[in-house]
């Protein structure tokens, strides 16, 4: 029965009944009695010095609550909104961390930065309130790209930060970098540009706060990937509440892809007005100001270069990326283009000698931090794309050159010039699986066959690794993070032998009510179904650090694990007594508690029975109760590979894009539910896929007005946009963990552009071209080819 | 401005404003929080029921036009305890993750359904062109749309709107 719900079983989701039905519970589906509505009024520049704001209109009109400024916030001594992860630059240099305060004070930095809150009965009259609160700005020049940023002269985001740089940060050997290009025999080189993208979860972000006073107590609720530290941060730093003050709860959430994983200042604008108004606050956040308040992702410029010896063994690689951080420092902000994108570079390869330099900075944008995958689909794009143009430059084939320079199987522990030392994997088995699904070799006919029809047929192969399973304190800690990020995990086992699982990290579609039953199925030889797991809710999970960086199976998975040891080893203490035996004869198999030797056994139901009914109990050795909780820090991170294959054809007549076939091929490690990693991977290709062909942030360079700013502008991928994912796994258990999981939330999103774009490249490459930037649109991509003097009649 | 309407075979009467979204008739005055908004440009399709049959964006939808319609949200698709054949294939396919897009999936999909006779994938997919979803990248969707609307036509007990 146990095998059925324990791990490796392709379990429906526990989870989906509520979803099916309508009974989801989100944020803003939370409605309290006497609950106020909250509009924020948000700059419609992008830089511009706040002369005044007159809210004596707004506050007079009907239904109106409160208005409240920066002016309100700062006098009541608010903090701003802390970065937690700042990195350490050139020669000791600190990150630069400018104060972010949650309304406006002197300046606004972007577009949607927030200057008001307005309060009402209704969301009809906050909204017309908001319309009445008028602010007075002297509008700035404002910048919006990253070499603009740096130029003389630009615009200055922060006046005491007057070349714009937040911190300027470097990995790798510099010297030995340089040596090993000076003995190249062919250097290849790339410039190319990381396409800004907004996160666009399903459900847009939303916030509820309330105020007890009779208790002294706030309660948040939220859309976040993290409550724990969103209580931390917001309530230690932002409004000075006490921790045992403050509940954060973020129930059912609708998608995060790290656009939830930081504190928003709508969070702390909610909390702090609940409590001064001793009445319930509600902001909803509406699509279009989603893409005006909602951290994005990615944004970097690069150049590379990769040196390699006459057979194509890549010898040195250096880097040089400008990263975006946007108007302020979002959470974890400069942590994504360093220690997430640098450390990174090795990918599978040997390369001995890598060096990256990373300049971020701040511009008149929307704050950038992490979005699925964060740093690391950066870092395999610009490294397998710089390794496509060796192939090319070098006549080597592209599975080949991979071939060539890859990691052997038996290298393993492989420690990487840039920091991070891989524990396990198998690359060259994904590739060799990638290619034979994908039929590479056979590509060349199917290529003439689309020639005949007057289409340009191309094929691109990725290998990739990240690190994931964020993350071991102790590494963490060292680059720059303020906390842990370990995990906590509780098993209670009810007098009746079900168990209530708490978890600190926080499922928001992966589908964790289910997989970490099947982690207890497994280890207490229980049915899933008996197993209730809860998350999000800081008054009834102790601490967690929640859910990015597919650290929840790694991190949160291993906790689980540990705790339901920690349970087995209690039981077994009990099961000694109940059958008069010495603990170490006793063994625990398939939920059931036995003298080894005999046919004498107890099953964990009648365990958990006397932990909870000791009539007959050793109390003056054993504590009766049986709930055991574990922490888990793990000592490295764990490292997903693998290898995918995209097939593309071009209609020159029209540059558009068509995606033929997706074979993705990943090392995951121990898979616990084969159905949800293949939908996570689904999933993750698809918006890989989408940064590729759709989707493009635009600002006006000159105004700072974002050009893409909702779904009419900003193409999110759609279901006939995309082929079905082909998905194989072929794992190599993580070294380090006991479940032996390493982690698939990302995986999709980190090697699908890089993919797609290789795949494009390859179709237009006879016509001489070397890259094309994201997204590949149809119009970028028919300039591409009329520059190239192409006419698909000559072809 | 007063509106009969029969929600979920409940029939509800309502004095309405004039600018009232059929998704905010039904989310706030009514409490079916299952209809959900994701987008505020009509592009989602989070917001999806059925008006008098027929799959429409309750977020495009003035709630004062439906005077003796008959509304059915994700709520009132199956009685409580029983899924109906379309819910019970996004369930056996995975073709939900967050479960935000799965009312307006499913409501969008049980109209494809039963208005094509011999549904394909590239059909399902066409016909889901309004219905975003950014966690199953579409394909266990696409397998769920198909696998139930081969269910409905071979359940008796299908409820149509
Ligand atoms: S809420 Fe997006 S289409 Fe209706
Ligand atoms: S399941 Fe999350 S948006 Fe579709």
């Amino acid at each position: 029965m146990t095998q059925a719900t324990g791990i490796g079983a392709s379990l429906r989701r526990k989870e989906d009944m509520r979803f099916l039905t309508g009974h989801g519970n989100y944020v803003s589906d939370v409605s309290l009695p006497n609950m106020t509505l909250a509009v924020i009024v948000r700059s419609p520049h992008a830089h511009a010095r706040i002369i005044g704001i007159d809210v004596s209109e707004a506050r007079k009109m009907p239904g109106v609550v409160a208005v409240f400024t920066g002016a309100d916030l700062v006098a009541d001594g608010v903090g701003g909104l802390p970065c937690a992860w700042p990195v350490t630059g050139k020669k000791g240099t600190a990150t630069k961390e400018p104060a972010h305060p949650p309304l406006a004070v002197g300046k606004v930095r972007h577009v949607g930065d927030p200057v008001a809150i307005v309060i009402a009965e209704s969301l009809v009259e906050a909204r017309n309130a908001a319309e009445a609160v008028t602010v007075d700005y002297e509008v700035l020049p404002a910048v919006v790209g990253v070499l603009d940023a740096l130029k003389p002269g630009a615009p200055v985001v922060f006046d005491d930060i007057p070349d714009n740089v937040c911190v300027d940060w470097e990995v790798g050997d510099a010297l030995a970098t340089e040596r090993a290009f000076s003995k190249a025999a062919h250097v290849s080189r790339i410039s190319l540009v990381n396409n800004r993208l907004v996160g666009n979860p399903m459900e847009p972000r939303a916030a509820v706060a309330d105020f007890e006073a009779a208790r002294g107590k706030y309660t948040l609720w939220t859309t976040s990937q993290f409550p724990h530290i969103v209580k931390l941060l917001m309530g230690n730093f932002v409004l000075h509440i006490p921790q045992h003050k403050l509940r954060v709860v973020s129930p059912d959430v609708g998608g995060g892809f790290g656009v939830k994983q930081f504190h928003y200042a709508e969070e702390a604008l909610v909390t702090w007005a609940a409590g001064r108004l001793g009445r319930p606050v509600k902001w909803v956040c509406e699509r279009s100001e989603g893409f005006l308040s909602d951290a994005h992702g990615r944004d970097h410029v690069s150049e590379a270069e990769l040196a390699l010896d006459e057979n194509g063994r890549f010898l040195g690689l250096r880097v040089r990326t400008v990263a975006n951080m946007g108007g302020y420092l979002s959470t974890f902000g400069p942590n994504i283009p360093t220690n997430l994108y640098g450390l990174l570079l090795a990918g599978v390869y040997t390369t001995p000698a890598i060096y990256c330099e990373v300049k971020a900075v701040f511009t008149n944008t929307l704050p950038v931090d992490a979005y699925r995958g964060a740093g690391r689909p950066e870092a395999t794009f610009l490294l397998e794309r710089l390794v496509d143009v060796a192939a090319t430059e070098m006549g080597i084939d592209r599975a080949e050159i991979r071939r060539r320079n890859m990691i052997p199987g038996d290298a393993y522990p492989y420690q990487t010039p840039v920091m991070l030392q891989y524990d396990s994997g198998d690359p060259a088995g994904c590739l060799d699986k990638a290619l034979e699904a994908a039929g590479w070799n056979a590509f060349a006919e199917r290529r003439k066959a689309s020639l005949e029809k007057g289409k340009l047929r191309g094929i691109g192969l990725v290998t990739y690794i990240e690190a994931c399973g964020l993350a071991p304190s102790r590494i963490a800690t060292r680059l720059g993070a303020r906390g842990g990020l370990f995990e906590s995990a509780t098993v209670r086992v009810h007098p009746t032998g079900q168990v209530t699982v708490l978890m600190g990290t926080h499922s928001h579609g992966q589908g964790h009510e289910t997989t970490c039953s099947q982690i207890v199925s497994q280890r207490l030889g229980i049915p899933a179904e008996n197993v209730e797991v809860v998350f999000g809710d800081t008054d009834r999970v102790q601490f967690g650090l929640g859910t990015y960086g597919s650290r929840s199976a790694a991190v949160g998975g291993s906790a689980l694990a540990k705790a339901t040891a920690k349970v087995v080893t209690k039981g077994t203490k009990i099961a000694a007594h109940m059958l008069e035996a010495a603990e170490e004869d006793i063994s625990f198999e398939d939920g059931r508690f036995s003298v080894s030797g005999t046919d004498l056994s107890k099953t964990f139901e009648e365990v958990a029975l006397m932990a909870h009914y000791p009539t007959d109990y050793p109390l003056e050795v054993l504590e009766p109760g049986l709930e055991e909780q574990a922490f888990y820090d793990p000592v490295n991170f764990t490292f997903p590979c693998g290898a995918h294959v995209a097939e593309v054809e071009i209609d020159p007549e029209t540059g558009v894009v068509e995606l033929l076939r997706y074979v993705a091929v990943d090392d995951v490690g121990t898979v616990i539910n084969p159905m949800i990693v293949e939908g996570q991977i689904h999933g993750g290709v698809v918006q890989g896929i989408g940064q590729a062909l759709f989707e493009d942030c635009v600002y006006d360079e000159s105004s700072g007005q974002l050009l893409s700013g909702s779904f009419m502008d900003y193409c999110m991928p759609r279901a006939d946009h995309v082929p079905p994912i082909e998905v194989h796994t072929h794992s190599t258990p993580c070294t380090h963990n006991e479940l032996g999981v390493k982690g698939c939330g990302e995986v999709g999103t980190i090697a699908s552009p890089a993919t797609v774009i290789n795949a494009v490249v390859d179709a237009l490459s006879h016509l001489g071209v070397k890259h094309v930037d994201m997204p590949a649109s149809p119009s970028r991509v028919w300039r591409l080819i009329a520059n190239a003097g192409f006419s698909p009649a000559r072809s | 401005m007063k509106v009969n309407i029969t929600v979920n075979d409940r029939a509800v009467t309502a004095d309405v404003p004039g600018h009232e979204l059929l998704s905010d008739f039904l989310r706030d005055r009514l409490g079916l929080t299952g209809t959900h908004v994701g987008c505020d440009t009509s592009q989602c399709g989070a917001c999806v029921v059925h008006v008098n049959g027929a799959s429409v964006k309750s977020c495009a939808t003035l709630a004062c036009a439906l005077d003796g319609a008959t509304v059915r949200t994700i709520e009132g698709l199956s009685a409580p305890g029983s899924l109906h054949p379309m819910q019970k294939a996004f369930h056996e396919n995975h073709g939900l993750q967050c479960g935000f897009c799965t009312p307006g999936m499913i409501m969008s999909a049980v109209d494809f359904a039963t208005v094509t006779p011999a549904p394909t994938a590239e059909a399902a997919r066409r016909w889901l062109e309004g219905n975003l979803c950014r966690c199953t990248g579409y394909q266990n969707i696409v397998a769920a749309v198909l696998a139930g609307s081969a269910a409905m036509q071979t359940t008796e007990g299908a409820r149509s709107t």
